[in-house]
């Protein structure tokens, strides 16, 4: 018998080795013709006599890695047609359906079925292996096991939400789910996920010793007098599992993510039930993510373009592949300490430049504080830290930057400053060495007047704490290159990191839009909302924090500092709003710069939590103190949809161009409500029509900052998405759908 | 429509709620049927002229499942003609059964009936028969599933009720249920209850502690502080986002007692009143039942009074005397402040946080305690309320005849 993508052999015991191996794919699928080979195979396994028992492994390093995704979004939107919506949810349902009754002919086909897991194995390839009889992993800690689905809005709808519980209980199974966790293979076989974790070179012959000695063809779920461990939810003890886990969740994720109270529902109505009857609730709990806005979204934000964002889709084609191996650091602050580390990390050599050797030393410090933490976490060793260490050179000369193919500074924003080091460092730099900065606000074509060599000079914008943000903002001056940009992406994908890349603007696209977020929460302050209601109500829109509270981690008197320079810039264009007195009076004659002196709009007891300010209600009185669920919902999309607009604005300025980078850089730069799948993805969720109108109604009612872009206003006329209208490849139509 | 006629309210006195409590060693039955015996005994009832029994019963499972009012009308030798209903609507189930008795009376299907409850909380803890409103996630969280005792505080924390105003409030509910006690205003409705022999088991509220003072009041720690830290704080707040912090001001000595015990009261038409020689006491006016929102789910003695009020053509100072179940502090001096009641008007005898609150019996005793006070006093209306889970309330209104 032959496969497409895998490889069997049967060997003398009668044992049959099922060796999974796509052709063409570093890593194996849950693809459409896997698992029309698996059905082949369990029939074969079935039928045949001289089988008597199974082994279910990988030929590649990797386990498997899931659902196709891709193919997943295609075939979701392809089934829209001209069915109606029963029609169609009935065939999504069958197609979930075909793939669990797969895996339960599999666990129920009479004869012993082990899965040899060599490697990672995530999500559904993971459910495969949930449906054998016993699991055997290679004992490797850099091996991943987990169900990560709920990360992109989806649960396992493999079986993952039934078995799991069946075997570790609801409680330990829960937060694996819900969360996305993975567990190493030791820690797998400790909670029961897995039955052993051998050493890699034993794994087969594991497998093969237990089907002869034990072989047990029967999953405990499908055996007399089964019980869910730990009970069901109406069992004693084990109610406050779901009493509790429903409140956590609410806390967690103020009810914005359909994916986990999904799993929470699957968990506790499925394991009230048989098995079966637990696979269809899932099945059907799955079906409805995928006809949800959250789900694709997530998809295709979180999974598919981030994905394609790292595998460089901005990177200009036809400039050879370069390699940074020697980079210059200017500025050993925060930032600059924090870029040193990253690249070091990945075995560049590093020349970390301050003022004074003390400064270069305390970024160089930096470095070693972090190996200190990953050594005692366990994530590193006293060598490793060694060794990256010793890549970096902190000192005040100047001549040491000679032979850097990349220069970063981080020094102080101030123009002077900038050009000053951008003059002194360039002198001795090669031809093609790019000079990167890392401001965050300062226009990169102006810095880039202070160069010899505009076209090499590029913006980098990194986000802080830098070892711990995915997101790299490229920002392209008016004379950069696609060499340079080609240079400067290569980079980022060298210290793995996501870039996003984009034009120059003021604040350019991330900075610019957070920027609005903050405002928008000062506002809402100034107009006497309650400050309570104002950050609670931005927390609840999916926003890592509150607006007020996210001022004071900023600093008040930087966001003062910046809105009085871009006052200065603007002149007579300069929209004042009703912030502006009110943040002049906090900073400049109530001295509150926010957490950093630990007076802001909350005020930081040594001993205990932050607080709202006793003294706001002297400086605005508070006119709204009570809410409605109504003025709940209209408070989120007025801190949301003023992000959203702006983030049209510079899509149609032009300051970003790709909707992929729009969206992912939100999500991973400035924290935008992950579950939106980005502002464009929001906007093409309200549909453009719907969102022109309720835009137009803040800006009546509240200003012109609201109101809505010709280009949104063109969308609008036909109800056009960012998504067709700016498509960036073909495929991602189906995900987008 | 009949006019229906309270003729006799008894109730058992409540022994703590734990196994060392007096009533622990005899049955939840034994309490229900007790209560009737007693309903029986004091009116020479010729118990086939009863046409139904209602019963409060909030945790119907096992000694008090499977329908216990009907078992106790068995137990205590009633006539076989005489059926039973279990009647659950949470903390008011007492009273609601009360409503439902009457509301036979009123329609003209019944001639007398018995509303009452029981709740043996030592034998058959709280939260026994389980529930799907916290724990299926389809609901707990989209309506924001908080404990009672959380909403309490966030109730407290929303009207600006501080610790010292909700412990003076239990140290007066204390001072009063003790006064009422020294003062002998309960001995009307009290019946003692006996052991297996017959002998007298309890014969006087054993949860009450009038020697609390403010100083002992503030040493107790607040009680919902934990699970509001774990969780439920965070899930209130995104019900009420305007709240920055919940203030946890509620102790097991400003909240109601966790009790056994059980009421039972005597409802019919003059004419079958007439006939059996049973004196009227008093007459429903009329009662009600509201859902309010369900997370802070104890704000529905307001909202059911005014529509028990407006109903009966009655605004708030037309009522005489009020009895709200006293679940929390807060709970009842919100309605003071929301409806302007002076708490002379309300709960003079004490309430739930000095004697205790056996959850499908409290309706019925409120009822009785009510009724009794407005005699004490010759007075002519009285209005008896209780908050309930997941955001109802119930309430009646009673005059004199």
């Amino acid at each position: 018998m032959t496969y497409e993508n895998f490889k069997t052999d049967l060997d003398g015991d009668g044992i049959l080795t099922v060796t999974w191996d796509m052709p063409e794919r570093s890593m194996n699928v849950l693809s459409g013709s896997s698992m029309k080979d698996l059905g082949g195979i369990i029939e074969k396994v079935t039928s045949d006599d001289a089988i008597k028992g199974v082994i279910i492994t990988s030929g590649k390093a990797a386990f498997g890695a899931g659902a196709d995704l891709g193919e997943m979004g295609s075939n979701a939107s392809a089934s829209a047609g001209d069915q109606t919506h029963e029609q169609k949810l009935a065939k999504q349902f069958a197609g979930v359906m075909a793939f669990n009754n797969l895996l339960r002919t599999l666990e129920t086909c009479g004869k012993p079925v082990v899965a040899a897991i060599n490697g990672l194995a995530m999500g559904g390839c993971l459910e495969v292996t949930l449906a054998c009889h016993y699991r055997v992993a290679a004992d490797d800690d850099s091996i991943q096991l987990g169900l990560p689905e709920a990360k992109v809005g989806l649960l396992p709808g493999g079986g993952g939400t039934q078995r799991l519980p069946r075997l570790i209980g609801a409680a330990n199974a829960l937060p694996l789910l819900l969360q996305g966790k993975s567990l190493r293979p030791r820690k797998a076989a400790e909670m029961g996920v897995i039955h052993k974790a051998v050493p890699a070179s034993q794994l087969l012959i594991e497998a093969k010793r237990w089907i002869k000695e034990e072989g047990d063809a029967e999953q405990p779920w499908d055996k007399k007098g089964y019980k869910v461990p730990g009970g069901t939810p109406y069992d004693k003890g084990n109610s406050t599992t779901f009493v509790i886990g429903n409140a956590l969740l609410r806390k967690t994720t103020y009810g914005n993510y359909p994916a986990q109270i999904n799993i929470m529902k699957c968990v506790y109505e499925g394991t009230q039930v048989p098995i079966d009857a637990g696979l269809r609730i899932e099945g059907r709990y799955f079906v409805d993510l995928l006809n949800r806005p959250e789900s694709k979204n997530m998809i295709r934000s979180l999974f598919l373009s981030m994905q394609e964002l790292g595998k460089g889709a901005r990177r200009p084609a036809g400039v050879d592949k370069t390699e940074v191996k020697k980079l210059g650091m200017l500025g050993a602050g925060m930032m600059g300490a924090g870029i040193a580390y990253v690249s070091a990390k990945v075995g560049m050599e590093v020349v970390l430049i301050d003022t004074d050797q003390a400064a270069a030393d305390k970024g160089k410090a930096y470095s070693e504080d972090l190996l200190d933490k990953a050594i005692g976490k366990g994530r590193e060793t006293e060598e490793g830290k060694q060794a990256l260490l010793s890549k970096i050179t902190a000192t005040t000369d100047y001549d040491a930057l000679k032979g850097c193919d990349l220069i970063i500074e981080a020094v102080f924003e101030d123009r002077d400053v900038k050009a000053e080091v951008t003059k002194k460092s360039e002198v001795l730099l090669s031809d093609d060495a790019v000079f990167g900065s890392n401001t965050s606000t300062l226009p990169i074509t102006g810095l880039a007047k202070a160069s010899s060599r505009p076209a090499n000079f590029i913006g980098i914008h990194f986000f802080s704490p830098v070892d711990r943000m995915p997101l790299v903002e490229i920002i392209v001056g008016k004379e950069t290159t696609d060499a340079t940009l080609a240079k400067a992406m290569d980079y980022v994908a060298q210290i793995k990191k996501t870039p996003i890349v984009v034009n120059d603007s003021r604040g350019f696209y991330t900075s610019r839009c957070f920027g609005t977020y903050v405002s928008e929460g000062v506002e809402m302050f100034a107009e006497g909302i309650a400050p309570a209601l104002v950050d609670n109500v931005g927390r609840m829109t999916g926003m890592p924090r509150g607006p007020l509270e996210m001022s004071d981690d900023v600093a008040l008197d930087l966001a003062h500092r910046v809105r009085t320079a871009t006052k200065k810039d603007l002149g007579d264009k300069y929209v004042a709003t009703a912030a502006d007195p009110l943040m002049e009076k906090m900073v400049v004659d109530l001295g509150r710069y926010g957490r950093k002196n630990k007076k802001g709009f909350y005020d930081y007891p040594e001993d205990g939590k932050k607080r709202l300010w006793p003294g706001l209600g002297d400086l605005v009185e508070a006119k709204v103190t009570t809410s409605s669920p109504e003025l709940v919902e209209k408070l989120k999309k007025r801190l949301l949809y003023r992000q959203a607009i702006e983030a049209a604005r510079c899509f149609e300025e032009q300051v970003v161009t790709d909707v992929r980078d729009a969206d992912v850089g939100s999500i991973i730069g400035w924290g935008f409500a992950p579950y939106t799948g980005g502002p464009l993805s929001l906007i093409d969720t309200v549909g453009t029509a719907e969102f022109v109108k309720a835009c137009d109604g803040f800006a009546d009612e509240l200003g012109e900052r609201f109101r809505p872009n010709q280009l949104l206003r063109d969308m609008a006329e036909t109800n056009d998405t960012f998504y067709s209208r700016f498509n960036p490849k073909g495929q991602m139509a189906a995900a987008a759908e | 429509m009949t006019d229906c006629y309270i003729f006799d309210a008894v109730r058992t006195p409540r022994g703590k709620g734990k196994a060392n409590g007096a009533l622990h060693e005899i049955t939840a039955l034994d309490l229900a049927s007790q209560a009737l015996s007693a309903v029986r005994d004091r009116n020479n009832l010729d118990t086939k002229h009863v046409d139904d029994v209602y019963m409060g019963v909030v945790s119907p499972v096992n000694e008090q499942g499977a329908v216990i009012p009907r078992t106790a009308v068995l137990n205590a030798g009633f006539d076989d003609s005489v059926g039973g209903v279990q009647v659950n609507r949470f903390c008011a189930s007492g009273l609601e059964a009360v409503n439902i008795a009457a509301a036979q009376i009123m329609s003209g299907q019944c001639d007398l009936t018995i509303g009452g409850g029981v709740e043996h909380m030592s034998r058959v803890p709280m939260g026994s028969d389980g529930g799907a409103w916290p724990t299926d996630p389809s609901t707990a969280i989209d309506s924001y599933f908080t404990p009672q005792g959380v909403s309490a505080d966030l109730i407290a924390t929303m009207d600006g009720f501080s610790r010292d105003d909700v412990d003076s409030f239990a140290v007066e509910s204390q001072k009063r249920a003790a006064n009422a006690w020294d003062k002998g205003y309960f001995s009307k409705s009290v019946i003692p209850v006996k052991d297996q022999l017959g002998l007298m088991l309890l014969d006087k509220d054993e949860h009450m502690r009038p020697e609390a003072t403010m100083q002992s009041m503030a040493s107790l720690q607040p009680a919902f502080a934990m699970p509001g830290d774990f969780a439920f704080d965070a899930v209130s707040i995104q019900r009420y986002p305007e709240v920055e912090s919940i203030n946890h001001v509620h102790t097991a000595g400003n909240s109601s007692g966790i009790v056994d015990g059980a009421a039972a009261v005597l409802l019919g038409t003059k004419e079958m009143g007439e006939e059996l020689g049973l004196t009227p006491r008093a007459r429903i006016k009329g009662f009600a039942s509201i859902g309010s929102e369900p997370s802070i789910m104890l704000t529905g003695p307001q909202y059911v009074t005014e529509k028990a009020l407006k109903r009966a053509g009655m605004n708030v100072d037309d009522i005489d005397l009020y009895e709200l179940n006293e679940a929390f502090a807060s709970v009842v001096l919100r309605y003071m402040q929301k409806l302007d009641i002076n708490h002379d008007k309300i709960n003079v005898n004490g309430g739930a946080i000095a004697m205790g609150h056996p959850l499908g019996a409290t309706g019925a005793m409120i009822l009785g305690t009510l009724l009794d006070e407005m005699e004490r006093r010759d007075q002519s209306t009285g209005l008896a309320t209780l908050c309930v889970g997941a955001g109802m309330g119930t309430a009646t209104i009673i005059e004199r005849v």
